[in-house]
């Protein structure tokens, strides 16, 4: 190599490598849900008095043992749509890149899920994150950064969602970081649900995707509608604490220890096989 | 036990310290900054120690909704400078506690009122401070008070209404001021910048607490109900629960819809559950051993005897014979 070669190819390179952080992976697309995994979590939901893995306390398990499905028959809940770190376990999901066309710098890689048609932002450009006390969305507030080819998320300012769409709620004091992760036209997305108030440990999810090459995102339209006359004033359905006659559904109809189905940290794990052994049958 | 919450609400509301983000020693406010959250277009979220205030700017000059503790009058006019010049003309209060009149005096001061012409003359005080609208309950609760925390008469309202509502028009928008009967208070307003599309809601919606409904104030279970009730209907998100209409609430962090309903589920839920207790038979003591709040708690119980506080007074609100809520 020729020392004026060198020069030319230390100045591309520095052309190339300088300057604003490029995208390390590429996941613009369409990316289809692997319907066979976990799929009571996906489009059909899962089963009432499922708690069964989660890490939820004491009290998060009280709140999900009086929550109604009847609060769909609400106009104001109908159009209620997954939060962030729920929302791509629904379905489908797009990924496309925005770009400063002036600089090429990355500003932002953004997702629209099939549920509700909802997007949000990952920031990638370093913006700092709003005041504490600024408003908190189903989507909240997310920032990215490239761990390799791995992109990694941190999102905060998300209202009260749910983990799981049987009532068990994640409070808005949650923040949750997640990793996605491309092999070839497959994708891994993790979620780790950090929250103070509702979960005992850490609550950690994987979901599986299908690069869908010719792919697209079906409108999803949603408007609300009064199905059934309600009472006019403080109404809101629920049970009260010890009438919920479906929490012993699911640990019935798959013999599970009620216990067990009730959830928490230990259920988590795989020794407590050992406790289920002890446990009365359902 | 009725007289014993009573005789603690009035306290509570002797020393400023009622609404629900106030704490309950005496503060050091050398150390309180006053932090300016936007909220959306000129309307601004002022942060500091108690209640919210709500700012709205434009051409004509500042309404502010609420004014914090009067130690923090000097800074809170500064934090205003720092966004516009323009003079203060209006102060809303939208209930009488300490905590969102206490700098009533000082702001008022920072102030002038709306006038001109031959009516200068007419409106005495057109110089010397800004106008403090509020329902016509706050000024009787705040003239009735007596003691060293009572505020001085210069930070009462100057124009007070009855009725539904008042309205303005102010740095090109219509305002109301809408009366919400026996809540957190009997006096409580919330104020709808209707332009803007932002609601300052008063303690009637706060994210940090329980409902701290005073009862010995006229506030009540039921009234909060409706409070809340009022707020969703007013309320029109972009999609789903998110987006468009925004609360500041009187404690806590902006909001919209979603947050609102799930304030109003939580009370609801807990106001069902003590009324079956009541019906049960159960006295008081008995319903709060039976912790009909255990699963909202680390979200709103987190403040010392927030949840016994709102266990009593929708005990004492449910348990009231028809007509008398409290």
């Amino acid at each position: 190599m020729t020392g004026s070669c060198a020069v030319r190819i230390a100045v591309l390179a520095s052309v190339c490598f300088a300057g604003p952080t490029f995208a390390q992976g590429n996941f613009a697309g369409v990316w289809n849900m692997t319907l066979t995994e976990d799929f009571p979590d996906r489009l059909p939901g899962p089963e009432l008095g499922d708690y069964a893995g989660l890490p939820l306390n004491a009290a998060d398990r009280a709140r999900a043992q009086s929550w109604s499905a009847s609060i769909l028959s609400l106009p104001d809940y109908q159009c209620r749509v997954h939060p962030s770190d729920y929302a791509n376990s629904f379905a489908d999901f797009r990924m496309w890149y925005e770009i400063d066309t002036t600089t090429q710098q990355l500003v932002a890689i953004r997702m629209q899920h099939f549920a509700w048609n909802t997007t949000r932002a990952i920031w990638m450009d370093g913006r700092p994150r709003p005041h504490e006390l600024a408003e908190h969305t189903s989507m909240g507030f997310s920032t990215g950064e490239w761990v390799g080819n791995t992109l990694k998320v941190t999102t905060t300012h998300l209202k009260e969602g749910w983990l799981r769409r049987n009532g068990v709620a994640r409070s808005d004091a949650a923040t949750v970081t997640e990793h996605f992760i491309r092999h070839g036209d497959h994708l891994t997305w993790s979620v780790f649900v950090q929250d103070p108030k509702y979960l005992e440990e850490p609550f950690f999810r994987n979901r599986d995707y299908t690069f869908a090459e010719n792919g697209s995102i079906g409108a999803y339209p949603c408007e609300s509608v009064v199905e059934v006359v309600l009472p006019e004033h403080g109404y809101f359905p629920h049970y009260l604490p010890g009438n919920n006659p479906f929490l012993i559904e699911f640990a019935r109809n798959h013999k599970i220890p009620y216990e067990a189905a009730m959830g928490g940290a230990a259920t988590m794990y795989p020794e407590y096989r050992k406790k289920l052994a002890e446990l009365p049958p359902p | 036990m009725k007289h014993s919450i009573q005789a603690g609400f009035a306290a509570l509301v002797g020393l400023g310290i009622c609404g629900a983000g106030a704490a309950q020693q005496p503060q050091n406010f050398d150390a309180v900054q006053i932090q300016a959250i936007p909220v959306r277009d000129n309307v601004y979220m002022l942060v500091g120690s108690g209640g919210n205030i709500t700012m709205q700017v434009g051409a004509d000059g500042i309404l502010i909704v609420d004014t914090q503790y009067a130690p923090l009058s000097e800074k809170i006019v500064a934090a205003i400078r720092a966004i516009s010049p323009k003079p203060i003309h209006y102060i809303v209060n939208t209930h009488h506690h300490g905590d969102h009149t206490g700098g009533n005096v000082g702001l008022r001061a920072a102030g002038n009122t709306v006038s001109g012409g031959n009516m200068a003359g007419a409106i005495r005080d057109s110089g010397v401070g800004a106008a403090i609208v509020a329902h016509e309950n706050v000024l009787v609760r705040l003239s009735s008070a007596t003691g060293p925390q009572a505020l001085a008469s210069a930070g009462w309202p100057t124009s007070t209404f009855f009725g539904d509502k008042k309205e303005l028009y102010y740095n090109g928008e219509g305002i109301e001021i809408i009366h919400l009967p026996a809540a957190h208070t009997d006096g409580d307003s919330i104020v709808f910048f209707r332009r803007s599309d932002v609601i300052a809601a008063g303690d009637v919606y706060v994210t940090t607490s329980y409902p701290f409904i005073d009862t010995a104030s006229g506030g009540s279970y039921q009234g909060f109900v409706s409070a809340l009730e009022r707020l969703v209907d007013i309320i029109i998100p972009v999609y789903g629960q998110d987006g468009g209409t925004l609360v500041v609430p009187g404690h806590g962090r902006v909001s919209n819809l979603g947050d609102v309903l799930n304030y109003r589920e939580m009370v609801i839920v807990v106001g069902d559950r003590i009324k079956n207790m009541i019906e049960a038979g159960m006295t008081l003591e008995q319903v709060r051993a039976a912790k009909p709040t255990v699963d909202y708690d680390p979200v709103y119980g987190v403040r010392a005897g927030a949840a016994d506080r709102f266990i009593e007074a929708t005990y004492q609100s449910l348990s009231a014979p028809a007509g008398d809520a409290r």
